[in-house]
């Protein structure tokens, strides 16, 4: 069997604005069907990387493929991708149902199949009966509805979304990200995401790649990114984590080798009450407490310098009583220490 | 204990007279609001509705023909006398000027105002602000017998035609039936010149203001759902550009039809709408037919509006 052909390769890709390095030497694979992640702070490059394959920008050197095809010179209106983009960019002078139907135009599609696959798209999306409204007149999650309707409508092999959730609120987002990954899963198209928000991407994603300054530090699954952490970096900006270097790595854990770990991995008990069989402990004064409804967040200042954030959920179990000042006895598995390579950001 | 802590500990310091004013004033929002708009309804009610009714009204008046006294009864003999030959070749000629400019001005401002919105620098864009701004500076007479000595026939243009040896040209175009004339500064082409310079920013300042408000990501969205550069512009571009097309248009249109300084400093020898009013209410004391031409803008503006409301030039707005 021959070897898949990516739905998306960079190979050495660079972009340089001036003097900013926003991609620097990027490779990496996209398969196809694959729901695909860009995570990392704003600046990192990941929003150039999807304008790269949009065809927005060119690359200053190196290839992107786009199913096998190099898009060199390939314009943005002769490129098999759409994208969705963060403000929406619905054309404020068309209603809904011309909103959604503009790919087809342009691609002279009959208006009596085209007002049809709009209706599909519309029901798709959940906006039945909305295609006579102006997108003035829309919520912000129905124009982003509307958006994701407009791009899909014209089945690209590879949907581009630009931080399509970001102007949202909570409740809406969470919604939206379920909803999404459905929909990716029933349309079936490579779905290559940009956030910066962890949370999001590590909930949707099959894969994600973790940018920072330009270049990617990390390519993984959710879990593999969360629980085995390739940098310091990766470690803080993928959930929270303590990261321990130098000598506190040495007095914690033995070796002077850097290593991340969990707050919720830590146990947190009282410091006469010893630490479980084959568990790593240190002790410590707790400096500062957090409720935050499931669980509450400590940070003990530890004996001898340093100090570890440590998430406790709030089950019936739990010892409320350890108020700031309190001594206490931190303890975990040495199999949660993550390993570390790389530079702290 | 100082006084000022003293306020601070205990009730609030009690207030000065303008703290008094602004607290009565956030309280009572309406009340601000009154204020806010009192001036300009006064103005705009009153003076300028006003003076626009009373136009108005003495158009429905006649002349005297034998007296050539003002009677001052309800008649439509004023409006009967607009569509006589003379009077009616001055609208219309006046109307076509005013439509000619505007076209041609929104032909040179929209290139211009595309590349200030979507190219320039700020520093560039700052440059070509001023620019189009600096004529605005400068007399209006001064500009236009600038002009003049432009277009004459011993002017710089008939000069630089000479040195180009394409005088044969010039002379083409002067031989033109209607809009020709012995010279450029004698003809209908050297008004339009001078009223295409002359109006250009007005036209200019709303297009930019227009395009300001299309995002780049409209453009980037059209094209990645297939639409050619082309199809992008008539598409997207155009149709959000065109409320500002037409705010300009309003400017250049009704500018022009109102102008009676320029057409008679540089023009042919027929009279234009402006004219035709300046001279029937002084030295011939007709002011009915003054008024009834000075409507005649007014209807022929608002119907300009209404057809561009209806071709859709405001959904965007």
């Amino acid at each position: 069997m021959p070897e898949a052909i990516p739905a998306v390769r960079f190979a050495g890709v660079r972009r340089h604005f001036g003097e900013v390095r926003a991609i620097d030497e990027l490779s990496f694979e996209v398969a196809d069907g694959e729901f695909f992640s860009l995570l990392g702070p704003s600046g990192s490059g990941k929003t150039t990387c999807l304008r790269l394959i949009a065809g927005f920008e060119q690359p200053d050197a190196g290839a992107i493929e786009i199913h096998g095809i190099n898009v060199a010179g390939v314009p943005p209106y002769e490129r098999d991708v759409n994208t969705v983009f963060q403000d929406y960019a619905l054309f404020p002078h068309m209603n809904v149902g011309q909103n959604v139907e503009y790919g087809l135009m342009i691609r002279k599609v009959p208006a009596a199949e085209r007002h049809r696959r709009a209706e599909e798209m519309l029901d798709l999306v959940k906006l039945t009966g909305l295609r006579e409204r102006k997108p003035a007149q829309l919520s912000g999650g129905q124009r982003q509805r509307v958006a994701l309707a407009r791009a899909l409508i014209n089945r690209p092999r590879v949907l581009l979304l630009d931080e399509p959730l970001g102007a949202l609120d909570l409740k809406l987002r969470e919604q939206m990200q379920v909803e999404l990954k459905a929909l990716q899963r029933q349309v079936g198209i490579t779905f290559i995401y940009v956030t910066h928000d962890q949370g999001e991407a590590l909930s949707m994603s099959d894969r994600l790649a973790v940018f920072n300054l330009g270049r990617i530090e990390q390519i993984d699954t959710p879990t593999a990114l969360y629980e085995h952490p390739a940098s310091a970096f990766v470690a803080g900006f993928v959930g929270v984590s303590n990261v321990c270097e130098g000598a506190l790595a040495q007095r914690l854990a033995g070796a002077p080798a850097s290593f991340a770990i969990r707050p919720e991995k830590i146990r947190i008990a009282r410091e006469e009450v010893s630490a479980a069989q084959g568990c790593d402990s240190a002790i410590g004064k707790v400096e500062s407490v957090v409720y935050l409804g499931a669980a509450t967040r400590y940070l003990v200042a530890l004996d001898g310098g340093g100090s570890l954030a440590v998430l406790y959920q709030n089950a019936d179990d739990r010892d409320t009583g350890l108020a700031a000042g309190t001594r206490v006895r931190l303890s975990w598995l040495p199999r949660h220490r993550q390993p570390l390579s790389g530079q702290r950001a | 204990m100082s006084s000022a802590a003293q306020g601070a500990l205990g009730a609030l310091p009690a207030p000065g007279p303008l703290q008094r004013l602004s607290n009565a004033l956030y309280l009572h929002p309406r009340l601000l609001l009154l204020l806010l708009l009192t001036p300009p309804l006064l103005w705009l009610g009153v003076i300028y509705l006003g003076s626009l009714f009373s136009l108005l009204l003495q158009s429905f008046f006649y002349i005297d023909e034998f007296s050539g006294v003002v009677v001052r009864e309800f008649s439509l003999a004023t409006y009967h006398q607009l569509f006589t030959l003379a009077n009616f070749d001055i609208i219309l000629r006046t109307s076509a000027m005013a439509a000619v400019v505007s076209v041609a001005a929104a032909a040179l401002a929209f290139p211009l105002a595309y590349y200030m919105v979507r190219y320039a620098s700020t520093r560039m864009k700052a440059l070509l602000y001023l620019g189009v701004m600096l004529p605005l500076w400068s007399s209006y007479l001064v500009r236009v017998y600038s002009w003049k000595l432009i277009l004459a026939k011993e002017g710089i243009l008939t000069w630089l035609a000479e040195q180009l040896h394409l005088t044969w040209l010039l002379d083409a175009v002067l031989a033109l039936p209607v809009i020709g004339g012995p010279s450029l500064s004698t003809s209908d082409i050297g008004t339009f010149l001078v009223f295409l310079y002359v109006w250009l920013p007005f036209m200019i300042l709303p297009v930019v203001a227009a395009l300001e408000r299309v995002p780049r990501s409209l453009i980037e969205a059209s094209a990645d759902l297939g639409a050619h550069p082309g199809e992008t512009f008539r598409k997207v571009i155009w149709p959000l550009a065109l409320p500002g097309v037409v705010a300009g248009s309003i400017f250049t249109f009704s500018l022009t039809l109102g102008d009676y300084i320029i057409p008679g400093i540089v023009g042919s020898s027929h009279p234009v709408i402006g004219q035709a009013v300046y001279a029937h209410q002084g030295t011939a004391g007709n002011v009915p037919l003054a008024a009834a031409l000075t409507i005649v803008p007014i209807a022929i503006m608002a119907v300009y509006l209404s057809v561009a409301k209806r071709l859709g030039a405001f959904d965007a707005l």
